[in-house]
């Protein structure tokens, strides 16, 4: 098997290696790929949308269609990611508490009695049990930050690179901080399942919806030129709006999907413990 | 053979892709282990991105942002000045959409270590004809 596919890996790369002769010198600007479309969005995308980032107008307006699936397909992994793990009814399994005041850890088996909800025990992994000062202080100081980073990411998006994706990955990844510092339930404290699970649904339906809003206005799908029928703007920075707004339901989205499919795998669908 | 020389200079970043795509597709034939066989379609994604990403290149150009002065009015707009933005925004959902299909991928090879206690793939193969 291993010298089939050796084969195989040759000759597919000798053929690739034979057809980069076609290929265009690296940095051409009269190649192919640069010179049909894309000098179109260079030019008009200032004029008819008022958004000078071309990659953000080109995403969201003028291949608002593309965006909008693949925004789906994210939604889909995180359903699939709760459907295939997630794991509901709670089994009775060995767990670890900690004395929080004198540090005295238990080991409580199988139906043994759980201490009820209170701030003189608190619950510890199984495979974790030192208690990291300064990881989780850090954290505590890194999250707000990241956060309000990722929101500039998001309303900058306009005007330097940015925009829904990138910022929800961020903000996706300061609650997974959380969940590494802390541990999986602190971070689920914050940011519930069915919240988590809403908003995932809620980012394609904003998405979705400021589609169908520009349908009901009387124009065509994702045409966010008349949504300056409601909005105090002309039909330029209506587009300019119509594209913040798909960017807010991506960023909503990307985020609760990231946060899904990490807790999920991590805690293989239990959301007790987890890495 | 000069001649040879001065055509892999002019494309080396594509040499580069190819052979950084080969390591991906050999890891996805060859690894027995389905984790490992993830990692090989994460590089292969890779050397994809790349590819598109440097298509769009063009030497001397800036970034896909239009410098512009707010109320100054409008200005020609020479296209050579700013890099293709096309490759740029198809990468971009692509990496997003990518890191959701890795984590379907491992959410399935989890469920596969759950239900046979291995992730290789010939031990699999051995429970699969056991029962």
């Amino acid at each position: 098997m291993r010298l089939f596919g050796f084969i195989i890996v040759c000759l597919s790369g000798a053929l690739l290696l034979y057809a980069t002769q076609d290929f265009p010198p690296w940095g051409d600007p009269g190649s192919p790929a640069s010179t049909h479309v894309s000098p179109r969005y260079l030019e008009k995308s200032m004029e008819e949308t008022d958004v000078p980032n071309v990659v953000t107008s080109v995403l969201a307006d003028y291949r608002g269609f593309d965006t909008m699936f693949e925004t789906t397909v994210i939604f889909a992994a995180g359903m699939s990611c709760f459907i295939l793990l997630r794991i509901v009814r709670k089994e009775d399994e060995d767990r670890y508490y900690r004395h929080v005041s004198t540090g005295v850890t238990f080991h409580i088996k199988g139906k043994g009695r759980i201490p009820e909800r209170s701030g003189e025990f608190e619950r510890i992994d199984t495979m974790w049990t030192p208690y990291d000062l300064i990881i989780k202080t850090m954290a505590r100081f890194l999250v707000p930050f990241i956060q309000l980073f990722a929101l500039y990411v998001l309303a900058h998006g306009h005007e330097s690179p940015g925009g829904g994706f990138q910022g929800g990955v961020i903000m996706g990844a300061s609650f997974i901080v959380m969940a590494i510092a802390f541990d999986l339930r602190t971070a689920l404290n914050g940011f519930r399942e069915k919240v988590d699970g809403l908003l995932s649904a809620l980012g394609v339906f904003i998405y979705a919806g400021t589609g169908a809003l520009c349908l009901v206005l009387g124009g065509n799908f994702i045409d966010y030129k008349e949504l300056a029928k409601i909005l105090p703007v002309d039909q330029v920075e209506a587009r300019a709006y119509g594209i913040l707004s798909v960017e807010t339901g991506v960023f909503i989205a990307v985020m609760a999907v990231m946060v899904c499919i990490y807790i999920n795998i991590a805690s293989e669908g239990k959301h007790d413990e987890g890495l | 053979m000069t001649e040879a020389i001065s055509l892999i200079v002019a494309k080396y970043n594509y040499w580069l892709y190819i052979v950084l795509m080969m390591i991906g597709l050999y890891a996805m034939i060859a690894k027995n282990n389905l984790i490992k066989k993830l990692v090989g379609m994460n590089i292969f994604q890779t050397a994809i991105i790349l590819f598109y990403v440097s298509i769009g290149s063009k030497k001397g150009a800036t970034i896909p942002i239009i410098e512009h002065v707010q109320g100054a009015g409008e200005h020609a707009i020479k296209v050579a000045d700013y890099i293709n933005p096309l490759p740029h925004v198809l990468m971009l959902t692509a990496i997003v959409v990518s890191v959701s299909t890795f984590g379907v991928a491992l959410a399935l090879a989890l469920k596969i270590y759950q239900e046979y206690k291995t992730l290789e793939e010939d031990e699999i193969l051995m429970r699969l004809r056991e029962k």
